[in-house]
């Protein structure tokens, strides 16, 4: 495509993305309503008002020490959710070639899902103690047989007739991998990797609160011990916000960028 | 040489023979028909010709250097455009970036294809739209040898029709060789030199018959009234339309 349209059509994908926000804001609206109406009804001391919290929340921003805690944070979740995904990845994919492996691993995966991530934290903060490692490790063990499970899935059931196609064409294992499979299987995978991330940032806040690691589970393990409600909300609320820019800045636009055919056929009023 | 020897072919599925001592020649810029019973084991032939499937046994001598094949479904990747389809395969042929636009546009005109059409996901094609596609996308890395198999099967009766004017077309022009497997027996008069019939249970090719002419030169006139000769005084083609796998075994 010719530089002059290629941009253009990527504006106009942008602008759709932006515009959609509407449909998030007006859901985001509903739950300030409705938190507004709780606040009401049990007063400030239990449920303090969403204006409040914001509040709350710009403060901390503004504050060095509270930024770096959300920032620590951050980090160690990308860090769990990067292991997670490439591990659920690259496992994922082979189960998927290899229906041996897959029969091996289904019954483990029973056993790894039906422990609760709380399970895991005290076994990992026993093992490696009170450190950023306990975090990570907790993320790869709760969130990696989401990733994998898609990524197996997503190989099993490709359309092999492209591989046929493709390799009719000349081209070996390889460049079937990387220019038809792979892209197959990203179909299940992306949805996947935004329930891990979200996953991480909770188990690392879990974590930390636990373990008393600091970050934002620190933070959130001392106001609970002021019951400082509205300082607690607060580190909920920036909790949510870090996912959702990393979910919408990073891993949507890529889902979108890479399934942008399927919006070719939506109806109008779908895509809009 | 030949365009496409086949020696001694055979094959099984989990133990059980469905091809055994086919031979098979395609001469250069030569349109064989390779017609045959359902399940007498046409696609599995096509396929080893092609290099999908390993032959059990037997011999491939191919004398062309490059080749390409269309299916009977177009196969074309969903997450890209038409344009994209007709590039995949000229990444793989070596052809250069900055010639692979003309490329595609060259094999697009062939296919008779718009450029409007080039921009459109195969989500957005019509069947028949998707099938041209496929075609371009084999004419794309100029062949000397294309493989078909079945392609025109799924087709309503004036779309197939327009498709085969089309295979017709570009094979004047492009001059290549073509293994060209159906079962209708019309669109292998249209389209062939010669048709070769399939045993009924994949023993060998039962028989060829050389048609007079080059492809796409018999009118409709003449296609009818060979096909009647064929199926009401030739042996050979007395069981081309059985249809139950089941006598097979």
């Amino acid at each position: 495509m010719k530089l002059g349209p290629a941009l253009s059509d990527r504006a106009g994908r942008l602008l759709d993305f932006l515009w959609s926000g509407w449909a998030g804001l007006a859901a985001l609206s509903l739950l300030a309503a409705a938190w507004q109406a709780g606040h009401e009804a049990w007063g400030d001391f239990i449920l303090p008002a969403p204006l409040e919290t914001v509040g709350a929340a710009v403060g901390l921003l503004g504050d060095p020490d509270s930024l770096s805690l959300l920032l620590i944070t951050a980090q160690r979740s990308l860090t769990g959710f990067a292991m997670a995904a490439g591990a659920g990845v690259a496992l994922g994919l082979t189960a998927g070639y290899a229906p041996a492996v897959m029969r091996l691993a289904r019954p483990l995966l029973t056993v790894v899902l039906g422990v609760p991530p709380i399970a895991w934290i005290v076994l990992t903060m026993m093992w490696f103690g009170t450190t950023g490692t306990t975090v990570a490790v907790a993320i790869l063990i709760a969130a990696t047989p989401v990733v994998f499970v898609a990524a197996a899935e997503g190989i099993a059931t490709r359309d092999r007739e492209l591989g046929h196609m493709a390799e009719a064409f000349g081209y070996g294992l390889l460049g079937r991998f990387l220019f038809i499979d792979l892209r197959q299987a990203s179909r299940p995978i992306f949805p996947a990797l935004a329930l891990a991330l979200g996953t991480s940032f909770k188990v690392a806040i879990m974590a930390e609160m636990l373990a008393n690691a600091g970050g934002v589970g620190g933070a959130l393990a001392r106001a609970r011990a002021l019951l400082d409600v509205p300082q607690a909300l607060a580190w909920v609320v920036l909790s949510v916000i870090a996912l959702i820019v990393v979910e919408y800045g990073l891993v949507r636009p890529m889902e979108g960028e890479l399934e942008r055919w399927r919006r070719a056929a939506q109806p109008w009023g779908v895509k809009r | 040489m030949n365009a496409l020897t086949l020696e001694r072919i055979g094959h099984a599925y989990f133990g059980q023979a469905v091809l055994a001592d086919i031979h098979l020649e395609v001469g250069r810029g030569e349109v064989v028909a390779l017609v045959g019973p359902s399940g007498s084991g046409k696609s599995t032939l096509i396929q080893i010709a092609a290099g999908l499937v390993d032959a059990r046994e037997g011999r491939i001598r191919r004398g062309f250097s490059r080749q390409a094949m269309i299916f009977q479904e177009p196969n074309l990747m969903p997450w890209a455009t038409a344009r994209e389809n007709i590039g995949f395969a000229l990444r793989r042929a070596g052809v250069a970036r900055r010639d692979r636009q003309a490329r595609i546009e060259e094999a697009a005109w062939l296919a008779e294809l718009e450029g409007d059409d080039l921009g459109k996901y195969p989500v957005e094609l019509s069947g028949g739209m998707r099938q041209r596609v496929a075609i371009a996308r084999a004419l794309a890395v100029r062949p000397d040898f294309i493989f078909f198999d079945e392609p025109f099967t799924a087709l309503d009766v004036a779309l197939k029709r327009r498709m085969q004017d089309l295979v017709i077309g570009a094979a004047r022009e492009a001059h290549f060789a073509a293994l060209f497997i159906t079962h209708d027996l019309m669109e292998a008069i249209r389209i062939a030199h010669r048709i070769a019939v399939l045993d009924v249970r994949g023993r060998g090719i039962a028989g060829v018959r050389a048609l007079e002419g080059g492809t796409g030169d018999r009118n409709e006139a003449e296609i009818f009234a060979l096909r009647q000769r064929f199926l009401e005084t030739d042996p050979l083609f007395r069981h081309i339309h059985d249809v139950d796998e089941r006598k097979r075994r």
